[in-house]
């Protein structure tokens, strides 16, 4: 065994609104805590674009609407060792996977871009363009939760998830003793 | 959907849909007392004579009964056979069971498709046709099979199915196709032109010889409680399906203090591949009226209903005549067979396709002129039951054995069958058999001495109870049918070695979702998630750890639901994945180094690719060339 190091977690956000990465922020104070632990490498909040090397743990928020959602996750399955599901977008689909309820039509996606640029009541589209540029990645006929596209070891559910939730499950996870979520944590109604 | 529908105020008179006299309406009502108890009755009428509940039927109706449009509306939207848009004169209701689709519906579907010039689902736009889909209509061992308005049409080939659409088109109706003679026959000689009874072996208490009124005689000669004391030493259980001792169901009953009683028969037989008690109604109807009668003197009921499921109003005439004939000889009525104050009358109720309302709450809530809803239980119907009274609920063949009981004795009946499973019980088997039809014998029987039998050993698979039961494989055709081993409402579905496991549990999945009643999220919404799960298994598409969501899901579902059906509904499932574990295993992709093998990147992104017209820079190989 190599001499104590400290973990690496690298953090992406797919489809999702970054609510999810505000939350991890919400860890407050502990922050100084957990990162007397940890490392952070690719990551929105280190504005590290690529792996630097092999991660611990991976923290996926939103989940897949487009290609490159999918290539970032694989590219997560294959650098993390564990990979964690934070959020609902990522669990489920959650809001953007709303476009999944166009189900009684031919072409589902078409109907949803043009009700979105240029029929919908309240747009001011001023081209009548459905956005095209060659750098705009595809769109997936669906969107999908994370665990459709790659195995996922764990999920924080929440939209957002608590600070306190975020915390402990990381902290349980780093210190190899995470048992499940405190159920008031979890509980949302 | 309502407000989308047009009527006969809204439209013009250049669209032909019939205007609806709300005097007729009025009067269908009043037909009824205006009972809104009775709102099943007020609303087939409707629908039989306007082939629709309009809005406006629906408010006129409102009126009459002093309830609301929108309860109106919750009873017209519940049953398949009422429609709030215009149906065609005729409407045709192709069985679309897994049995059906084995026995080639496709192309029947088709020709009928072809001559109709309609697809299934529609109605032809000069309203003569609608062309329709149901589940089981009881017919299994005479698939395909269809309805024809109230005409039942077994045994169809594509080109019996053209004949009737072309004589149809002709101008004939349903029931001169039968038989030119058609109002000239018996009830019983027209139920039997339409529909045979395929009865292959009889036992010996229901379809051998049956003397009359015999069981009712005796019972005249005992007191109430003797009677259920007989019927319980008996060991007869309910036939339904839940087999609960009947002896101690009519104690329950008979204990609760109220002003009335009721005794209704389930005649419902929704349950996928049974068709036991069509054959009893249309053969020993005077022997389930006897029974009932015997039931209503053992708990003091003076008033009973047979709840008869919408498919089988071709045996409604049969039935009426039957009640004539015993009120006439005072075998019905008041002072029965003359015994001062033994009274007893009854009704015929007709469903109008709900499988649900053949659990028992759901069948009281459908003859309180409700949706056929399950009701919360406890209280239990023999507790508060219809309209709230103590109520016994039995399936038809239940009735017929109590009668059977009282003539020739408890002990006689207990002798038959096995511990815990006594008597005969009648066995409707359907499917990749020989000598499909009804075979009456003591419990207790292996299945491969019923394959044997049936001429189905070849089987595969054997579906015992119906969907809601249980799938077994070869290594378990030594089971028994008993109450113990493998229960059964009387269902055998037999599958050859070619049928595809996972394509009949999809198809089972798919009716319980169109069956549930929707009140219980997990059922309304589990079911379908399953039936979604099964389809991906079949497509290759499945994880392996889509097994355990399936058994958790199930799980979930069977704990949370509030009646029978959600409490089986996951049967298909749990008990191929239990007796066909390789079926499943065969079919998932394990993912590859933690990615998805069943996520296919290629068809996901194909739909944008030929919106934005332009290749993928991440997952098309040839994007740079
Ligand atoms: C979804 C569902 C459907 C049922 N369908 C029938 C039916 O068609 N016929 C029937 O006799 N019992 C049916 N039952 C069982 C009844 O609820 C009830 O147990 C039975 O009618 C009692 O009669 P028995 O004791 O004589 O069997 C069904 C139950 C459920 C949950
Ligand atoms: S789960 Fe909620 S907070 Fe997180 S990305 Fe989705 S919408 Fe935002
Ligand atoms: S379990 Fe299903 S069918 Fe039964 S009451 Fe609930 S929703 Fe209705
Ligand atoms: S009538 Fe078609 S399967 Fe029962």
């Amino acid at each position: 065994m190599a001499e104590l190091r400290k973990a690496r977690i690298a953090t992406a956000s797919l489809a999702g609104c970054f609510g999810c990465h505000m939350a991890i922020l919400d860890i407050d104070e502990r922050l100084m805590e957990l990162m007397k632990l940890v490392e952070v490498d690719r990551s929105p909040l280190t504005d590290i674009k690529r792996f630097t090397k092999r991660c611990d743990i991976g923290i996926i928020e939103g989940g897949c609407c487009n290609e490159e959602n999918v290539h970032v996750l694989r590219d997560f399955r294959r650098n993390c060792d564990v990979l964690i599901s934070i959020g609902q977008c990522a669990i489920m689909g959650g809001l953007p996977a709303m476009r999944n309820a166009i189900m009684h039509s031919d072409a589902p996606l078409r109907e949803c871009l043009e009700e979105a640029y240029i029929t919908g009541r309240y747009i001011r589209n001023t081209t009548h363009d459905i956005p095209n540029d060659p750098a705009l990645p595809l769109l997936l006929d669906e969107v999908y939760p994370c665990s459709d596209v790659v195995e996922i070891d764990y999920q924080i559910p929440g939209c957002a998830p608590t600070g306190d939730v975020i915390y402990e499950t990381l902290a349980g996870l780093l210190a190899g003793k995470f048992h499940g979520f405190d159920r008031m944590h979890i509980k949302f109604d | 959907m309502a407000t989308n529908t047009p009527d006969e105020q809204m439209t013009g008179p250049a669209v032909s849909v019939p205007s609806i006299p709300v005097e007729e309406i009025v009067s269908i009502c009043q037909t009824y007392g205006n009972d809104r108890h009775r709102m099943l009755d007020i609303l087939r009428d409707v629908q039989d004579r306007f082939r629709w509940i309009s809005p406006k039927v629906m408010e006129t109706v409102a009126s009459q009964t002093c309830l609301s449009r929108i309860e109106v509306e919750g009873v017209a939207s519940f049953y398949s056979f009422l429609s709030q848009t215009p149906k065609g004169r005729v409407t045709i209701r192709l069985c679309d069971d897994i049995i059906d689709r084995f026995a080639g519906l496709a192309a029947i579907a088709e020709a009928f498709e072809e001559e109709l010039g309609i697809k299934v689902g529609e109605t032809s736009p000069d309203e003569s046709f609608s062309l329709e889909y149901t589940p089981c209509i009881g017919m299994c061992d005479q698939a395909p099979a269809a309805m024809v308005n109230d005409v039942v049409v077994t045994k169809l080939t594509p080109d019996l199915a053209r004949q009737w659409a072309q004589s149809l088109k002709a101008g004939k109706s349903p029931e001169e196709i039968v038989s030119d003679r058609f109002a000239d026959l018996s009830p019983h000689a027209r139920a039997t032109a339409q529909v045979d009874n395929n009865i292959r072996h009889a036992g010996a208490v229901l379809l051998g010889p049956v003397p009359d009124d015999a069981g009712l005689k005796t019972a005249l000669g005992l007191t109430p409680v003797q009677i259920m004391d007989m019927i319980e030493a008996s060991g007869l259980r309910g036939c339904g399906g839940a087999g609960f001792t009947t002896g101690r169901k009519w104690k329950f009953a008979a204990a609760e203090k109220a002003e009335k009683h009721f005794v209704l028969c389930n005649a419902d037989e929704g349950e996928p591949g049974t068709f036991k008690d069509r054959v009893l109604l249309t053969e020993r109807p005077h022997l389930l009226v006897e029974g009932m009668t015997i039931a209503a003197r053992a708990v003091g009921a003076r008033e009973g209903i047979i709840y008869l499921r919408g498919e089988y109003v071709y045996l409604r005439d049969l039935i009426e005549e039957v009640l004539a004939d015993r009120r006439a000889r005072g075998l019905l009525g008041e002072a029965i067979l003359g015994v001062e104050g033994f009274d007893f009358d009854l009704r015929v109720q007709m469903g109008a396709g709900a499988y649900i309302c053949g659990e028992e709450g759901a069948l009281i809530s459908s003859c309180e002129g409700l949706p056929g809803e399950p009701k919360t239980r406890p209280p239990f119907p023999v507790n508060r039951g219809y309209l709230g009274y103590p109520t016994v609920v039995n399936n038809v063949e239940t009735f017929c054995h109590a009668a059977r009981i009282l003539d020739r004795g408890a002990q006689w009946f207990f002798d038959m069958g096995e511990e815990g499973s006594h008597g005969t019980k009648l066995f409707s088997v359907s499917g990749d058999c020989l000598n499909p039809g009804l075979y009456e014998f003591p419990y207790g029987l292996t299945i491969n001495e019923l394959l044997e039998m049936v001429g189905g050993e070849d089987a595969a698979a054997v579906q015992v109870g119906g969907p809601s039961g249980t799938m077994i494989a070869r290594d378990s055709f030594h089971r028994r049918l008993t109450f113990d081993d493998l229960a059964t409402g009387g269902a055998i579905i037999v599958f050859s070695g070619e049928r595809n496991v996972l394509e009949i549990v999809e198809y089972y999945m798919s009716f319980f979702v169109h069956e549930s009643c929707g009140y219980c999220t997990p059922c309304r919404v589990g079911n379908v998630f399953l039936q979604k799960a099964i389809g991906k298994f079949r497509k290759g598409l499945a994880n392996p750890e889509d097994i355990d969501y399936l058994k958790d899901l199930s799980g979930t579902i069977i704990e949370t639901s509030r009646c029978g059906l959600g409490m089986t509904s996951p049967n298909p499932i749990l008990t191929t994945l239990k007796n066909f574990p390789l079926v499943y295993s065969a079919m998932v992709k394990p993912s590859k180094d933690g990615i998805r093998a069943t996520f296919d990147i290629q068809s996901a992104i194909d739909g944008a690719r030929h919106l934005a017209k332009r290749r993928s820079y991440i997952y098309d190989e040839d994007f740079s060339k």
